[in-house]
């Protein structure tokens, strides 16, 4: 028997900050003590905090404890698990609590938080299938065993589910199309080829609570009458794919996978398939194409996937935090406590990786139609530095940008749509006013145009023309009729291209358009940039009123641009200057300005 | 979104084919099992060199061309030999907004390389990858597995210098 059970997060932003040293060091203070034995360490799933990781959380005591650093350990060990105090300087502390915080509870980032797609993320040990039971895993399963298909359909139905992957399409009625299609054998796919840049909720479950996702699928199977699951996992995320094998070995152990199930005659069985680094393979038609072996170009439709999907044999496709949500609403009465949550028409919660220049970055996981003020200030603790909220962008290179002045607005489906985004898989990236909303245009564009798989013209050839008029803006060669024709090629590859990529890609750069056409004007005619992005459009000065001489700048430049002798104001020597901008993040006195080329005049402010 | 197929592998006589068939040997038959293949043999070579890709054709009964148009079709497999240390600059939203066009181009600058490329002596091979979903650590970069973040173009100087 374990006296107290040790949590370290052992997710990727975790790990990247160092939990692992963090472990190694508590492990090796444990058995200096020779007490190893009386406590158990789990690297455990993600309690969604990132940005104060690495976190280790302590039960049954309940104290999360972040920031952690290996030479903290000593005092950890000695003061928490011999002498039974909370080691005070550890706990959570920010702008946000007037004193150390020392759980969920109590910390800001969590207050408006309902889990239940990461109700057991960093709270079960995610290789062991007993916790995962203990939880009241699988029992969804077995009620879905002792119900007819189509009353499980309906009640996923009832629940108002939408898929989670982006669309938003409704869960229980793709379910019952699969079910109603003609045909032996069916397949349930499971999306987890999470390629938005900025969003990391999917990889978090996987690694976290593995076990929710083979649950969702069998009830799936059993909902739409399929005997064989594939989940097609990104390549790039090796711990996920390592604590799925982990979990279906774990599963087929228990016979809760494999032949006769428990008993009622249900056969299903589960294959991992590695994505090997394509983005639109994400789209159903094209992550179908992959898992049977080809290039991972989409496909018209109809037929749909219901009707003619894997192998041409009818196929059920969800993302992950979709399958995640599936026990809760399978279980006892759990499809009407799932539709209390949230707005008419978005139900239940939603996850988002908020990421950017907000404080609080991670994932968090809040009921639909929250506005996005309390997720960015509430939740996220605001913009890092204090700066001002320029813009949030949901949805990834399929979203769209929502400007500051809609930030009451509700996040569901229907209002982001409204607003030019998407729900997306539910990246929220948080932008300040140093965020150019021209490159941040080109940025997404870049990205999809890289990404688009060549099938369409429109989308092929469009995204690059537009690519090639938003490099010319920010390089400063932008012409007035630019913008009218970038909104003309962005409406023909929206109509004309196959995919969900081509109909979305246009979509940040026409919301960039639509919320701060100043700032692109600004671009073209003034040649200026005034978030200090796009390098030939402004140059830095220093403030010579304000610089106190401390040379801080003099030293990070790497050009030898800065003149300047101790105690004396510097000065930048435009001819030699890279606009790297090592100077800015250095100074202090927040003396760096951005001006426009050839003026002196102090316009950052 | 796709490398080059350099038809004019100068290496050929030097790749050890032994272990090919090994390694596809779960897959023969297969032909959904093209994509996993293919992993299996550039995760013994570190890339696809075109001999060992010809020997999977034969052995896979699968035209050539239609291996090249999978494999040039995925980010993921490499058609040239890559250095020890991979360096991955995360493109993410959220690191590029926090800056990581001027981390790559202080690699770029310090190895003279360009994303994709490999230095003469295989040490280093630069690339980038879409989301490393370290986004609370931006600007993030991978060496091999090692990740680094919050970083600024100043720091990448040692961190280069820490892999030799």
């Amino acid at each position: 028997m374990h006296e107290k059970h040790l949590m370290i997060c052992g997710a990727t932003g975790c790990l990247s900050s160092g939990s692992h040293l963090v472990e190694q060091a508590l492990v090796e203070e444990l058995e200096k003590k020779g007490i190893r034995d009386k406590y158990r360490l789990v690297m455990g799933g993600c309690p969604g905090f990132c940005e104060v990781g690495p976190i280790i959380v302590i039960y049954p005591d309940e104290v999360f404890y972040c920031r952690l650093k290996p030479k903290d350990m000593a005092e950890l060990v000695e003061k928490h698990l011999v002498d039974g105090e909370i080691v005070e300087r550890l706990l959570y502390k920010g702008p946000d609590v007037d004193m150390p915080a020392r759980f969920y509870d109590t910390i800001p980032f969590y207050a408006k938080q309902k889990f239940n797609v990461l109700r057991n993320s960093g709270i079960i040990d995610p290789e062991s299938i007993d916790e995962y039971i203990m939880r009241g895993g699988y029992r969804a399963f077995t009620r879905a065993l002792e119900l007819e298909p189509a009353a499980i359909c309906e009640e996923v139905k009832q629940a108002g589910l939408r898929g989670r992957g982006g669309a938003g399409f409704s869960t229980g009625l793709k379910w019952e199309f699969t079910n109603k299609a003609p045909g032996d054998k069916k397949y349930v796919v499971c999306n987890a080829d999470e390629g938005d840049p900025g969003a990391f909720m999917d990889r978090s479950i996987l690694e976290g609570d593995p076990h929710a996702i083979l649950e969702g699928m069998l009830i799936c199977g059993r909902a739409i009458g399929a005997n064989e699951g594939y989940i097609y996992c990104r390549a790039e995320y090796p711990l996920a794919i390592k604590r799925l094998k982990l979990a279906i070995e774990n599963a087929e152990a228990y016979g809760l996978l494999g032949e006769n199930i428990l008993g009622y005659g249900f056969n299903f069985k589960i294959n991992i398939k590695e994505g090997a680094g394509a983005f639109v393979c994400g789209e159903e038609t094209a992550l179908l194409a992959s898992i049977e072996g080809k290039r991972g170009m989409p496909r018209p439709r109809p037929p749909f996937p219901a009707q003619s999907g894997l192998f041409g044999k009818p196929t059920t496709i969800n993302n992950v935090e979709t399958l995640a949500n599936i026990p809760l609403i399978v279980k006892e009465g759990g499809a009407a406590d799932f539709a209390r949550v949230g707005t008419e028409g978005s139900k239940g919660t939603k996850v988002f990786a908020l990421a950017g220049k907000i404080r609080n970055t991670g994932l968090c996981e809040v009921p639909m139609g929250i506005t996005i003020k309390e997720i960015i200030y509430d939740v996220g603790g605001g913009i890092k530095g204090g700066r001002e909220f320029k813009a949030v962008q949901a949805g990834g290179p399929s979203g769209g940008c929502i400007p500051g002045e809609l930030i009451d607005l509700p996040i569901d489906y229907d209002s982001l749509n409204q607003a030019g985004a998407i729900m997306g898989s539910g990246g929220l990236v948080v932008m300040d006013e140093r965020t150019c909303m021209v490159d941040l245009a080109r940025y997404f564009l870049s990205f999809t145009q890289k990404e688009s798989c060549g099938k369409c013209t429109p989308c092929r050839e469009g995204t690059k023309r537009m690519l090639e008029i938003l490099n010319r803006i920010s390089e400063g060669l932008g012409i007035a009729k630019d913008l009218d024709t970038l909104d003309s090629l962005a409406e023909s590859i929206k109509d004309s291209s196959l995919c969900g990529l081509g109909q979305t890609c246009p979509n940040p750069v026409l919301s960039t358009i639509r919320y701060f056409r100043k700032e692109y004007e600004e671009h073209i005619d003034e040649k200026f940039c005034r978030a200090g992005v796009c390098k030939e459009l402004f140059n830095y000065r220093i403030d010579e009123e304000n610089c106190t001489g401390c040379t801080a700048c003099v030293k990070a430049c790497p050009t030898d641009a800065i003149r300047g002798e101790k105690k004396e104001p510097h000065e930048i020597i435009q001819e030699l200057c890279t606009r790297c901008g090592s100077c800015l993040e250095k100074c202090r006195q927040e003396c760096i300005m951005i001006t426009p080329v050839g003026s002196e005049a102090d316009v950052s402010n | 979104m796709s490398t080059a197929v350099d038809i004019k592998e100068k290496v050929t006589e030097e790749i050890d084919l032994s272990k090919v068939d090994a390694l596809i040997e779960p897959f023969i038959g297969k032909k959904e099992m093209i994509i996993p293949a293919l992993q299996k043999v550039q995760d013994h070579f570190g890339y696809l060199p075109r001999p060992a890709v010809e020997q999977v054709s034969k052995r896979m009964r699968t035209p050539l061309s239609r291996l090249y148009g999978v494999a040039t079709f995925y980010a993921q497999f490499k058609m040239k030999p890559r250095g020890r240390y991979i360096i991955r600059v995360c493109k993410g939203t959220a690191c590029h907004i926090q800056g990581s066009p001027k981390i790559a181009e202080r690699i770029e600058d310090i190895l003279g390389l360009e994303s994709g490329e490999t230095t003469d002596d295989l040490r280093f091979t630069l690339e980038e990858v879409a989301c490393i979903g370290a986004c609370a650590l931006a600007p993030v970069i991978m060496i091999n597995d090692d990740p680094h973040g919050r970083l600024t173009p100043d720091k990448i100087k040692d961190i280069l210098d820490g892999y030799k």
